[in-house]
């Protein structure tokens, strides 16, 4: 069984702000982790693993110091890494990211299942998964919150819908993305490291691909463009009442009542 | 297009610039400043790096005839043909858009059986009801749903697709988006048209910290998702309008390698969308038990309680009753915030409720910045104060 996890490395918090003059973000430092979610379908990958054999390669799409949630993954027990890293690749919105990530996969071959986090914690929001599924032309099945078996052609997964729980099968090769939450991940293990040792990623760049077409990646290749970015707009209508306590009480009461939330029955 | 160049002629330490980028974007390499995978083109560098030393250029693509283009399509979001709320919301918006460009507005709507149901769209201003009614659709697997959705924007062509922020639209509307090679914007909380048909997308970035602006100005039909109670519900028509038209969607695409086996119901529960009144439960409450004072007072008021996160980590309420930016967005007449501090990630869950009240003992508190009333106070003492008048009022 051939499984790959596409793994993301975000900023390592969202407390960004930003300069109201000139509209710039201001970011404390610069540090950074592997996106949360990513660590469900990691575990996703690994359990498969563990019940059909096989193995478990990660793929990340990013700038060189992006190599560090690939290492990050060997110690939870990844075997191979795949970083897709050119600086003709930034700028790249959802379109330009699938396209190169399924390029990234094709070149390393097509596994039976891809594994995705159901998003990330940096703005994109889920929609990469199922746009690598289309770019490689295979099924893609979301919102995962169960593997309820690998079997020899099929996955069986069981996927949570607003309503209802769905079982399907789905045919190899496959994309799926997990819920968070659909197994505990395991933590990085310092003996693993150990026997890792000095196990090298691979790095593709976009000479490495069957489409060497520079328009179809990074900002190029991106349909959607940020005009600009500005800080959220307050509510400007707003009454700060103080005082005791029953007389905050008693005007929340009035409040209540004028606003019918509260009716008062005729006398 | 734009693209980024770096004049190195202009740059005399390349690894004092290194740090201005944010995203970690800039390197020396071989000596020279490049810029790497990371770039975000928020354009910092432009602004803050050494005066002319980056620029940003247009690259030559060709575009698209945008005038062939036209009109603004809603997907009709359902469960075996019960329309989501979330639909009307997008048709009212749909409308918005297509008066202002005198543009039809489409609504497609496929699955199985689902015909008998096609009428209620045309109390919502569709002006033609696309409907692709097949077996195959019974459920919605991802081949044959991409296919009809694809049938239909090559024969209506449409310039701006809109579809709901749920599991289905979530699937969906990217899939369908990469097959035309084109743009697609999640979470939009503000949507507006320009005569050209370039639709200005709002959405939260970064955690809700920021706002993000963006368009597809090469590209078409232009995709946007949008959650649940972002928009208004549009008032049902009094006569319906509109007309409804049966695609025959081609048989041998409708082929799936996925096979439904079962489906459950999950035990109903009410969503805290649906729900009118909500009282919000905060690290302001101090133990689990006194979560009973929330809980009675939005019982006496015929509402729900739902809760901020620290709450929920701390295994004190249902995750589904958890409101903001990781949990739920809500709409509901009233509000009540109880020891809400009101940070970014929550109000973007609840900020677009018709009336929001907090209590909250520090009257800087962001909350009160997002409320439109504020009380400055303990929510242990005027709670029961409330609750004591709602029961003991004379009148
Ligand atoms: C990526 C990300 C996503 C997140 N998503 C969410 C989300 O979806 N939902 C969410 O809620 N949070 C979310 N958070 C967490 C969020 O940043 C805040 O930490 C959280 O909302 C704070 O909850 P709080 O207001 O209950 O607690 P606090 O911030 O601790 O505020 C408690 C408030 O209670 C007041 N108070 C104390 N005692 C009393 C009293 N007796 N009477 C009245 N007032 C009192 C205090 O003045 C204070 O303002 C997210 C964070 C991140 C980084």
């Amino acid at each position: 069984m051939e499984l790959m996890v596409c793994i993301k490395q975000v900023p390592g918090t969202s407390e960004v702000d930003i300069d109201e003059k000139t509209g710039v973000l201001k970011r404390e430092g610069i540090d950074s982790k592997m996106n949360p979610y990513d660590l469900y379908a990691l575990e996703t990958a690994f359990r498969i693993r563990e019940e059909r054999g096989g193995t478990v390669k990660v793929i990340s799409m990013g700038p060189p110091q992006a190599a560090a949630v690939l290492f990050e993954s060997f110690m939870m027990g990844a075997d191979d890494g795949i970083l897709l890293t050119d600086r003709r690749f930034a700028g790249a919105d959802v379109l330009a990211t699938a396209y190169t990530l399924a390029q990234g996969i094709e070149k390393a071959g097509v596994p039976d299942i891809i594994v995705c986090g159901k998003q990330t914690t940096d703005g994109d929001t889920a929609q990469v998964g199922p746009e690598i599924a289309e770019f490689l032309d295979i099924p893609h099945v979301t919102n995962i919150r169960r593997i309820v078996a690998a079997e020899e052609k099929t996955v069986i997964v069981e996927m949570d819908m607003a309503e209802t729980v769905e079982i399907m099968s789905v045919r190899y090769p496959c994309l799926i993305s997990v819920e968070k939450n659909i197994y505990t991940p395991r933590l990085p293990s310092y003996k693993r490291k150990l026997e890792i040792g000095d196990r090298e990623i691979i790095r593709l760049s976009l000479d490495d691909f069957s489409d060497r077409n520079e328009l179809h990646y990074g900002l190029n290749g991106s349909p959607t463009q940020v005009l600009k970015v500005f800080p959220p707009a307050p509510n400007t209508d707003h009454d700060l009442v103080r005082g005791d306590s029953g007389h905050l009480a008693a005007y929340l009461f009035e409040r209540l009542v004028e606003r019918k939330f509260i009716r008062k029955d005729p006398v | 297009m734009k693209k980024l160049i770096i004049h190195h002629d202009r740059i005399d330490d390349p690894e004092k610039w290194v740090e201005i980028c944010p995203f970690g974007a800039l390197e020396v390499v071989d000596g020279k400043l490049e810029i790497n995978a990371a770039c975000k083109m928020c354009s910092i560098c432009i602004k803050q790096g050494p005066k002319g030393a980056f620029e940003s250029v247009e690259t030559d693509i060709s575009a698209v005839a945008k005038e062939e283009w036209k009109g603004v399509a809603v997907y009709v979001d359902h469960l075996e043909g019960n329309i989501h709320p979330v639909t009307y919301e997008l048709l009212g918006k749909a409308g918005e858009l297509a008066r202002k460009l005198d543009h039809p507005v489409y609504a497609l709507f496929s699955g199985s059986g689902i015909i008998r149901n096609a009428e209620k769209l045309r109390y919502y201003g569709a002006d033609e009801i696309i409907v692709y009614d097949h077996p195959a659709l019974e459920y919605f697997r991802i081949e044959p749903y991409a296919a009809v959705f694809e049938d239909f924007i090559i024969k209506r062509k449409p310039a701006i697709v809109l579809a709901g922020g749920t599991t289905v639209g979530r699937s969906l509307a990217p899939r369908v988006a990469a097959r035309f090679r084109t743009g697609l914007t999640a979470d939009c909380t503000l949507l507006e048209v320009r005569e050209n048909t370039d639709l200005d997308q709002i959405r939260p970035a970064y955690g809700g910290n920021i706002m993000a602006h963006i368009h597809t100005p090469n590209h078409r039909p232009q995709f946007a998702t949008v959650r649940y109670k972002i928009f208004p519900t549009p008032e049902r028509r009094k006569e319906p309008s509109g007309t409804i038209t049966r695609m025959q969607p081609a048989e041998e695409r409708l082929k799936s390698r996925i096979d439904v086996r079962e489906i459950r119901k999950k035990e109903q529960q009410m969503n805290l969308e649906d729900a009118e009144i909500i009282v919000v439960a905060g690290r302001g409450v101090k133990k689990k038990e006194d979560l009973l004072l929330i809980r009675t007072l939005a019982a006496a008021l015929g509402g729900q309680t739902a809760a901020t996160r620290p709450l929920i980590e701390n295994g004190w309420a249902d995750p589904r009753n958890q409101i903001g930016l990781s949990g739920r967005t809500v709409k509901p007449k009233m509000i009540i915030t109880c020891g809400v501090s009101g940070s970014i990630q929550f109000v973007a869950g609840m900020q677009n409720s018709d009336y929001i009240i907090a209590i909250n003992t520090d009257e800087n508190a962001p909350i009160m910045k997002v409320a439109h009333l504020g009380l400055a106070g303990d929510l242990y003492e005027i709670i029961p104060r409330l609750l004591a008048k709602m029961t003991a009022d004379p009148s």
